[in-house]
Formats: C-alpha cells, sequence, structure tokens
C-alpha cells in the first residue's frame, strides 16, 4: 500500500549527500544486503510498540491490571510508565472468540504514540480509512487477518480526544511463557486489531 | 546483523520514545551510520558520537538528521580506504 507523493519532488541536498553515502559505503562492503530495511524496520515496526505489548501481555497474566486497563484504560497504562499527549484518553477494547475489534481514524491519522509509536503508512492511506468503515470483513481478509463469519466486528474510530488499543485474545501454547516473553509475541498490527495472533 | 542496535543508546531525538523519521533518507542515514559504527568500527559508536556532538555544535540551528549527515561523512572521510579500487593512497 505505498505510495509516493503526487510530486515527484527533485532530491534535496541532503538527499544526494546520504545517496552519496550510502553509494560509498555499500562499494565498501559495509552495508550487508537489506541492512537498511532492516534497521528502518525495527526502529519503526518493532521498537514503537513495545510499550503496547508489555500492557497487553500485563493484561494477560493479571486479571485485575485486564479489569482495571479495560475499565480505565489511560489510567492502567500509565501504572506502566506510559503517557503523554498523544495517549491523554485511551480506552482499551478486548477482542473475544465472538467480537473483534479493529482501530482506525477516519479523519486523520489520530493514533495511540505512547504505546503504539509511529502510525505504519497504510493507517494514514485514505483507502483504510473509508473501507474499514464500510466493508470491515473485506478489508481485513485483504490484510490477512481472516475472521470467522459469525464474528461481530466493531469498528472504532480514533480521534484527538479518544485513542483506541486493542487488547488482542492470548494465542493457544503461551501457557508457559514469562511476561516478557508474552510482549515479544504482541504485534503492533494486532493491537491496531488488523492482525490475529 | 546482531549488533546493528548498538545506536540506540545515542541521544536521538524521540517523541513519546519512539525514533523519529520525516522522510526515508533520515531513516537511511540512520542505519547508515548504525552499519558504519557495527562495521567500521566493531560496534564501538564513540568517534560517530564525538562528530555528532562537533556537527552539532558547528551550527546548532541544523535540522538533526543534517547534522548527522555531516557527522556521518565527517567519520567516513577518516576511515582508511579498504577497498581494492582507491584512487589514492590513503595517509594517516
Amino acid at each position: 500500500m505505498t505510495e509516493h507523493g503526487h510530486r515527484p519532488a527533485p532530491p534535496s541536498p541532503v538527499e544526494q549527500r546520504v545517496a552519496a553515502l550510502e553509494a560509498l559505503l555499500t562499494e565498501r562492503g559495509l552495508i550487508p544486503d537489506g541492512f537498511i530495511e532492516e534497521v528502518t524496520r525495527r526502529y519503526e515496526s518493532e521498537i514503537g510498540p513495545m510499550n503496547g505489548a508489555k500492557v497487553v501481555a500485563r493484561a494477560w497474566l493479571d486479571p485485575a491490571y485486564k479489569q482495571r486497563l479495560l475499565a480505565d484504560g489511560t489510567a492502567a497504562i500509565a501504572e506502566l510508565g506510559f503517557g503523554g499527549p498523544e495517549g491523554h484518553h485511551m480506552v482499551v477494547v478486548e477482542n473475544t472468540a465472538s467480537v473483534h475489534n479493529v482501530v482506525v481514524c477516519t479523519l486523520c491519522s489520530c493514533y495511540p504514540w505512547p504505546v503504539l509509536g509511529l502510525p505504519p503508512a497504510w493507517y494514514k492511506d485514505p483507502p483504510y480509512r473509508a473501507r474499514m468503515v464500510r466493508e470491515p470483513r473485506a478489508l481485513l481478509a485483504e490484510m490477512g487477518c481472516a475472521l470467522p463469519g459469525d464474528a461481530e466486528i466493531r469498528v472504532w474510530d480514533s480521534s484527538a480526544e479518544v485513542r483506541y488499543l486493542v487488547l488482542p485474545q492470548r494465542p493457544d501454547g503461551t501457557d508457559d511463557m514469562t511476561e516478557a516473553e508474552l510482549a515479544e509475541v504482541v504485534t503492533r498490527d494486532s493491537m491496531i486489531g488488523v492482525a490475529l495472533l | 546483523m546482531t549488533a546493528q542496535l548498538s545506536l540506540l543508546e545515542l541521544d536521538l531525538p524521540r517523541r513519546n520514545g519512539e525514533l523519529v523519521f520525516d522522510a526515508p533518507w533520515q531513516s537511511t542515514v540512520f542505519a547508515l551510520a548504525a552499519a558504519v559504527v557495527d562495521h567500521a568500527f566493531a560496534g564501538d559508536r564513540e568517534p560517530f558520537r564525538q562528530q555528532l556532538i562537533a556537527a552539532i555544535a558547528a551550527d546548532p540551528g541544523r535540522p538533526y538528521w543534517e547534522s548527522w549527515t555531516t557527522a556521518l561523512e565527517a567519520l567516513v572521510g577518516g576511515l582508511p580506504e579498504e577497498s581494492a579500487q582507491s584512487q589514492g593512497t590513503a595517509q594517516s
């Protein structure tokens, strides 16, 4: 779903300098294949959402915490030290066998930064924002998240006032895992609601 | 690719704990620095850190990732020429 901007602007001087550095370092054999993509991916999609993953792992292990989390997301998330301007009013919605929650921002790209990091590019895309409201089941299936036909899908529209976090279902076979191990199982997409675990 | 996160402890611009990249070239130059630190300096990030400090001090109003680029250029400029097709002899 990546798209370039509408106007292909010529590279700025600093972009040219970075391209020159990349060419030089590649020639010297200092950049392994795929290294740049790997680093970028790790920073943008794994390190950011770790805060949210810790919240989810705690909720899976501690029923009292989960109760507080669903009752007052902002306060329970703050218990773990996370919060800030983009996480003022957090509402946590729980996935179950019969209910699947998914988060969108129809107006712009409101997103709970303190727990999920930077929003992925597709989250800001107009097709995602429009179709998740109009035909969530079809769009979820296209994104690789096929739901049973009888599952109810609840779409939550984020705003400047309220940010949503999905509490995914704990996967089978994780009974023996520690909290830290569980946090590694939780993906960003599962906390937006576009993936199952 | 195990040591590539050794730049994590540098003072990177963060917003709510997340690294901030506003354009692809920024994440590219970040990764390039990580590669140089890992592969040319065996994970020692101090030489790059010193260059970054110097680059920021030289022009405090310059956007952060431009200073980062300047620092990396300076660091790479000081590397010995290892490639076979080097044009000129390295002096040290």
